[in-house]
Formats: C-alpha cells, structure tokens, sequence
C-alpha cells in the first residue's frame, strides 16, 4: 500500500513538473507584461530596464525558468506584476474560493447519491423518468447560464419584492459587515447561496446518473435475488446489501470530477463578482502575469492530484477485494 | 443502410459467398442498430430537433446572408412579428444573430469532435495495442489534462493565441487539440481487452501488421464507443467554446456565438429578458439535442453499456 502511494506521488510529481514547463513556456511567449508600460511615451527608459530587471525579463526564458523552480522549492512562487509576493495571495483567494467550493461540492454529493439511489428503485416510473430528465437538462446548461438565469431571475425579482437585499449577488461578503463570525452568518448565507447552488447544479447530474446505473448494475446481482428470496424485506435488502456495494464506485468519479469543479468556480465567481481564485487566475491570465498563472495551475494540480490519491486509498478501505500493489 | 441481401446473395458468384455472409451479418448488426434508435423516442426527438434548427438556421444564413450584422432602426424591441427575438440596444435582429451563432457553435463542435475522433483513436489505439512505452508516454498527457482543468488551459492558450486574432478556426483547433483525452482512454481500454483475443492472433499469424490490425480489425470492433463518445464531444465542445465565449476569450465580435451573445445580453436581462433567454434557450437546446443523440446511440450500439435506461 504505502509502496502504492509513493508510486503514485512520484507519478504525479512528474506530470506536474511537466505542465509547469510547458505553461511557463506558453505564457512566456505569448507576449510581453510591460507593453502599456512601454507604449507610454512618458515613461523613462531607466524605469523600464528597472522593471524588467525585477521580473527577470531580461533573461532567457530557461533561466527564468530556473529562478522560479528553485524559488518554489523553497516555497516562494515569486511575486505578480505589481511586486506583491504570489504565495500569500494564493491564499487569500483560495479561503474565498472554498467558501463556495467546499459547500457545494457536499451538498452535491448528498443530493446525487440520494437522487441517484431513489431513481433506480423507482426504475422505470416517473420519479426515475423526471429524475434522469432533470439530470441531463443540467448536464447539458452551460454553468454561466445557470449562475445568471439564479442571478437574474430569483435574486432580483425576490430582492426586489421584499424591497431589501435578501440574497446577495455581488461579493462574497458585504464590505460593511462587522461584528463575530456569528453575526455575520445571515450576510454570508445572503451571499454563498446562489453561488453555492450554481455550482451544485454545475456538479451534481453526471453523478446522479453515474449513482443510479451503479445501483441498478448492483441490484441485478445474484446475491441480491438471494437475500430477496431468503424473505428478507425490500429496504432491508437495499440498506445492507445493495446500497453498501454501489456507494462505493462513485467516489471515483467525483474525486475526477474535483477538476470540472475548480473549473466551474472560475465561472461562477465571474457572474457574482467574487474575487476568489477564479476571477485571481483571469486576470492573472489578462495581464500575462505568469507567476499568477503558474501558481493557480499547480495548485489546482495539486489539489486534484491528492483528491484522486485519497479517492483511490478510500476505495480501497471501502472494498477490502481491492488491493493496490 | 436497407439493402436486400436475399437478392444480392443469389446473385454473388460462390467464391465470394464467405465475404458476402460476413457483411450481411455486420449490416444486419447495423440494421438492428438503426431499428433501436428509430424506436428510442427522446432521440429521435433530439435528432429532429438538432437538424430543423441546424436546416433553419442554413437556409436563414444562406437567403439573408448579412442579417445578423445589419443594424436596424429598432431598438430594444421585444420579441415581435419583425423581430422574432426582438433587438439588442444597437438594433441588432437577435433572431438572425442567434441563427447565425448557433450555425458557427455547431461548426466548431464538429470540428473539435473531428478532431478528437481522429486524434483519440489514433493515440487511444497505439497505447492500447503497442503497450509499453507509446502506452506511458501517452497516459502521462492523458493524466496531465485529467488533473489541470481544461477551462484554466484553454484559458490560458486562447489568451495566447488572441494577438494573432481569434478565428473560429483557432478556438475549434485549440479545443480540439485538448479535448481528445477522453476518447483516447475509452479506446485504448477496449483495445486492451480486444488485442488479446484469437482474431486478432489469426490475423498477425496470416502477416498482419501492426497498422493493418488497428484499423481492419481493431477500430471496427470498437466503433460503437467511438461513435458514441465523439456524439459526446460534440456537446462537450460547444460547452466549452460557450464559455470561453461568455469569457470574451473565445468567440468576439465582429463574429457571433451564443455564448457571446448570453455575454452581451445579461447586462440587460432584467429589463430586456429576451437579449439573454433566447440565445441562453438555444444554446441549452442545441446542447441537450446532442445529449439525447448520443444516448439514443449509446443504446442502439451498445445496448451492455447504456448509462441511462434499465
């Protein structure tokens, strides 16, 4: 098992040294960081030799390189455009990410797998039927679509029959919120339900139809006919014998999925102004700050890299038939 | 597709009758399929759907060529007679306009899922049969674009590629290039499995090569996937090419997209509904058509793997 692990960490360790080369070498050559600055005829030569000194752009792209990886060895990502230094930054925006990321991705794993479960008891019927519907109507929205069409049509309209802002579409708190975190709980709820549903929907389809096929497949096993015709109860046979073989394969698919998740977030926090990762990474990207750019990468990287790693050894714990070698 | 075979049998002279047996079975195999996906209502519900849109929008496109550009007097009229969608600020017919985009998303789609189609059998199939060190070299770009996602990436190139101006072709070639993965894997799963079966033996002790037995024995075995998942690319591409447009990093004006369009239109969705229900409505229709397609196929061709029905 542990020599399991450490195959995979190394694994991983290489794909992500080899996605931070060839990023570095994409944004490096698609353009120069200081070309308002240069396009101003007012700005003294001295002052742009000065800038380019400090972001090493009067490097080669190797060297520069160089500077980065052993910088985050270290664990120094470099700093942006305007001097500050990337690590902390990273941080500030990720609190304000997993603010939507972390609920979400929660209620959408309670939401699917119960969804999921009671669409292939139902198989069939209409319940099933309206379920799988659903599930593909979402699969198939844009997630930008579904954030403003919440936005749009039930922010606005509710907020504006109550005469007062009850669900917040812009922020990810109110500038003006003072007191403990316990008062300030109704101002972020005002804020983090939208978004937070945004992504629920973004999320949850595949795996309410990915659920609901694995409980199907578990239901048509033998040893399921034979609990049945031992007279042992429907529910019963459904809670212990179904249900405990077919919750397991779908945390495959939603530590996979933990990439789209990120992905949707960008999104999200683009419709309600939050200045999370997302939005961080987008101007980042905009303004060809590459430590930006390469620090939001490998984090996501990292982050997704470890959910797989934790799926794998959760399936493994799951199902004592799976063995890693 | 409904050729009579009882006919062409009797006509075939005795050498070829081994040859002629063989694709009458593949045929009926199709014929089966086609009859399964005629009978599966949502798809042939998507399927009709999909084509009158897409057979409006040419004809549209083809008889008014420069309506989706031209300015009118009107402004921000609500969905009336003239203006079947009604018109954005600057008198822009936003019926032309979401006809024309909805044509340029599907083109990008099918571009894209050309692509990803050619690129991912190839790669999918050469992993899967050669194993080894193609295998590795593979999988580890596969794993690379599992674990970053593709939004932050094509983010990233489409911000690149934007100085040299950003051509339809470009963001379909882009999303192409990133989106094969996924058919890659799928192939080279079946390919796996299929490469040790005795066909496959029969065929490289009669001399086959490596390229023959890929695409005359291989890829043929595995054209159900195939289909099925390039059906799903297709509406995965026009998500992605909608939301890099919806970004302003994809499609930008002077072309038109419906996810550009959803872009321009939700400053003003509360008072102008029409400027982001249309174009939003189009687009999620265009998308879930693909959806149902593709699970219609799924069923017809490969009925053991159906994810959605019982």
């Amino acid at each position: 098992m542990l020599r399991f692990i450490g195959k995979r960490l190394v694994m991983s360790l290489g794909v992500l040294w080899a996605a931070s080369v060839l990023v570095f070498i994409m944004v490096a050559n698609s353009g120069d960081p200081l070309f308002d600055l240069k396009m101003n005829p007012l700005t003294p030569k001295a002052s742009i030799l000065y800038r380019e000194h400090l972001l090493h752009l009067d490097k080669s792209i190797p060297e520069r390189y160089w500077i980065w990886f052993t910088g985050v060895l270290h664990g120094d990502f470099g700093k942006t455009l305007h001097g500050v230094p990337v690590g902390p930054q990273l941080f500030t925006h990720m609190a304000v990410t997993m603010k939507m990321v972390i609920p979400a991705l929660l209620l959408a794993i309670v939401i699917a797998i119960s969804l999921g479960v009671y669409s292939a008891t139902k198989r069939g019927r209409w319940q099933d039927k309206g379920v799988t519907f659903t599930s593909f109507l979402f699969l198939a929205t844009p997630v930008f679509v579904v954030g403003l069409f919440l936005k749009f049509f039930v922010a606005i309209p509710i907020d504006q029959h109550f005469q007062k802002v009850i669900l917040s579409t812009a922020g990810d708190s109110s500038p003006t919120a003072t007191g403990g975190f316990f008062q300030r709980i109704p101002d972020m709820l005002s804020h983090m339900t939208l978004p937070t549903m945004t992504l629920v929907l973004a999320v949850f389809s595949s795996w309410v139809i990915y659920q609901r096929s694995t409980v199907l497949d578990t239901m048509d096993q033998d040893y399921v006919m034979l609990a049945r015709s031992k007279g042992i109860s429907k529910r019963r046979v459904l809670v212990r014998h179904i249900l405990r073989n077919a919750l397991i394969p779908v945390t495959t698919v939603i530590a996979l999925d933990f990439a789209g998740l990120l992905g949707g977030a960008v999104i999200t926090e683009t419709v309600y102004s939050w200045n999370g990762l997302g939005l961080w990474f987008l101007n980042g990207v905009n303004a060809l700050d590459i430590n930006v750019v390469l620090a939001y990468l490998m984090f996501t990287a990292t982050t997704v890299i470890i959910f797989n790693l934790l799926a794998d050894l959760a399936y493994a714990v799951l199902d004592p038939r799976i063995r890693y070698s | 597709m409904s050729i009579n075979f009882g006919q062409a049998m009797s006509d075939v002279p005795m050498v070829d009758i081994d040859n002629s047996g063989l694709s009458e079975e593949i045929h009926g195999q199709w014929r089966m399929a086609l009859r399964r996906f005629r009978r599966d209502r949502l798809a042939m519900f998507g399927l009709i759907t999909f084509l009158t849109i897409l057979l409006i929008a040419t004809i549209y496109t083809f008889v008014n060529p420069a309506g989706w550009s031209e300015l009118t007097t009107s402004f921000n009229q609500p969905p009336s007679w003239n203006h079947l969608f009604g018109t954005t600020g600057s008198g822009l017919d936003l019926f032309s306009a979401c006809l024309k985009g909805a044509q340029q998303d599907v083109i990008i789609a099918f571009v894209v899922a050309s692509i990803s189609m050619v690129l991912g059998t190839i790669a999918g199939g050469v992993a899967g049969y050669y194993k080894g060190s193609i295998d590795a070299v593979v999988m580890r770009f596969v794993d690379l674009l599992l674990v970053i996602p593709l939004l932050a990436i094509l983010i990233v190139l489409s911000r690149i590629f934007a100085g040299s101006g950003n051509s339809w072709w470009m963001i379909a070639i882009l999303i192409g290039l990133l989106s094969w993965t996924y058919i890659a894997r799928l192939v080279r799963a079946e390919f796996l499995s299929l490469r040790e079966r005795t066909f496959v033996e029969a065929a490289t002790a009669l001399g086959a090569g490596g390229r023959r037995i890929i695409f005359k024995h291989l890829v043929p075995n595995a054209i159900g996937t195939i289909i099925v998942n390039t059906t799903l690319t297709v509406s995965g591409a026009m998500l992605l090419e909608s939301t890099l447009s919806f970004l302003g990093l994809g499609i930008v004006p002077p072309q038109v997209s419906l996810g550009m369009l959803v872009q321009e239109g939700q400053d003003s969705a509360t008072t102008q509904p029409w400027l982001f229900a249309f174009p939003a409505g189009m687009l999620l229709v265009l998308i879930l058509c693909v959806f149902f397609i593709g699970d219609g196929l799924q069923n017809a061709l490969d009925p053991r793997k159906s994810r959605s029905r019982a």
